[in-house]
């Protein structure tokens, strides 16, 4: 999901650690080394890397300025392959019959079955193009603090993984228990207090 | 800490019961949210609220939506004990609005509109529209941060049992 859409959804994090070194050259280091990578004719279903914000389909962060303000600002791809089931079958039906009229025999193994399978949908995608998702980030270093602009949990997940193998920093995903225990600025008291509680019968 | 995907599942309720409190502020003491942003003019809900409601080990859930939807089936489901599980509100800072989408178990922000920027024109405009679309995102963040840090600060307390649990057996009662 794009930041200047006429509607957004943000999910929060709290970012755990701070850069050791120069920090805009480690941050362009780790978006150079994880950036993404065509898989279209490639037998790949998915891939998942870092392209920049104004230009997200020919990623280039030497040309292209990622810090905008006090925030860093870049955007996460993920590509995907989506072979409908309906073709794959219709492949794997031509492919069965093919391959049993080749040998003359009545029926094929399981293990036949298999490699058939997985040969047709490899071949399948390699000749069908990915299909691209962006979803953007605006990170301020300096409070520690990362919007993501996706609430989809698959899209979540390849953020948190991506981001740590790229910068060594961990990302904390802001809900309620997070948000209290993080970000309410509780006591040490205070955060015993709140894991004791437990969910409240507002009628009897 | 806590496992983060055990905490997250354990301690769900805290937004549930954020939600409802919320609705209860802002129904019966709306100058208490006023606190959380100099500037505002109203915090009020918009169009849609879900509910959840665990009977008989198993869950319902209530979705009223519509421009015109009334929340008296809303307050219905509460008296039987449901909680608010997603809400969405409808800030207004100055002449400015902006809707937006709480979900309880994430504390997520979905659905968000804010005011009208400039258009961009040319590849320049982009640093500036960024610029301004985080300010703008920014106050219903904060918004969200500093009600939830005021609803946690309650929630811990004593004053949650001895005070604010009866007024809200009472607004739900009425």
């Amino acid at each position: 999901m794009r930041l200047l859409s006429s509607s957004v959804s943000i999910t929060r994090y709290k970012v755990e650690g701070k850069i050791q070194g120069a920090l805009i050259k480690t941050i362009m280091d780790g978006l150079n080394k994880n950036s993404i990578t065509e898989i279209d004719n490639q037998p790949m279903e998915k891939a998942a890397g870092w392209t920049s914000f104004d230009n997200p389909y020919l990623p280039d962060f030497e040309t292209s300025s990622c810090v905008i303000g006090a925030h860093f600002v870049f955007s996460l791809r993920i590509d995907k392959k989506n072979i409908p089931s309906k073709i794959i079958k219709k492949y794997y039906t031509l492919e069965m019959a093919k391959r049993l009229a080749e040998t003359g025999r009545e029926y094929l193994s399981r293990n036949e079955k298999k490699e058939i399978k997985e040969h047709v949908a490899n071949a399948l995608s390699l000749r069908i193009p990915a299909t691209p998702n962006i979803y953007d980030i605006i990170w301020n270093y300096e409070e520690s603090s990362l919007w993501f602009f996706s609430n989809q949990k698959a899209a979540n997940e390849d953020l948190e993984t991506l981001f740590s193998k790229s910068f060594g920093l961990t990302l904390i995903r802001l809900f309620p228990y997070t948000m209290a225990n993080l970000a309410s600025g509780l006591t040490d008291k205070e955060r015993d207090l709140l894991s004791t509680i437990s969910p409240t019968k507002f009628m009897d | 800490m806590l496992d983060v995907s055990v905490a997250y599942n354990r301690y769900k309720f805290l937004g549930h019961e954020f939600l409802t409190w919320l609705w209860f502020i802002m129904d019966v003491d709306p100058a208490c949210i006023l606190k959380a942003e100099s500037d505002m003019v109203s915090l009020e809900m918009d169009n849609r609220i879900v509910l959840e409601n665990s009977l008989d080990n198993r869950i319902e859930n209530i979705r009223i939506k519509g421009d015109e939807a009334g929340f008296e089936e809303a307050k219905l489901s509460l008296q039987k004990g449901g909680v608010v599980t997603e809400l969405n509100f409808s800030l207004k800072i100055g002449d400015h609005e902006w809707k937006f989408n709480i979900k309880g178990e994430s504390l997520n922000i979905s659905s968000l509109k804010s005011p009208e920027t400039g258009k961009i024109e040319k590849k320049e405009d982009i640093e500036g529209a960024v610029l301004e679309k985080i300010y703008l995102y920014e106050k219903v963040v904060l918004l969200v941060e500093n009600l939830y840090k005021q609803f946690i600060r309650i929630r811990i307390s004593s004053k949650w049992e001895s005070k604010t649990i009866p007024l809200i057996k009472k607004w739900i009662k009425s």
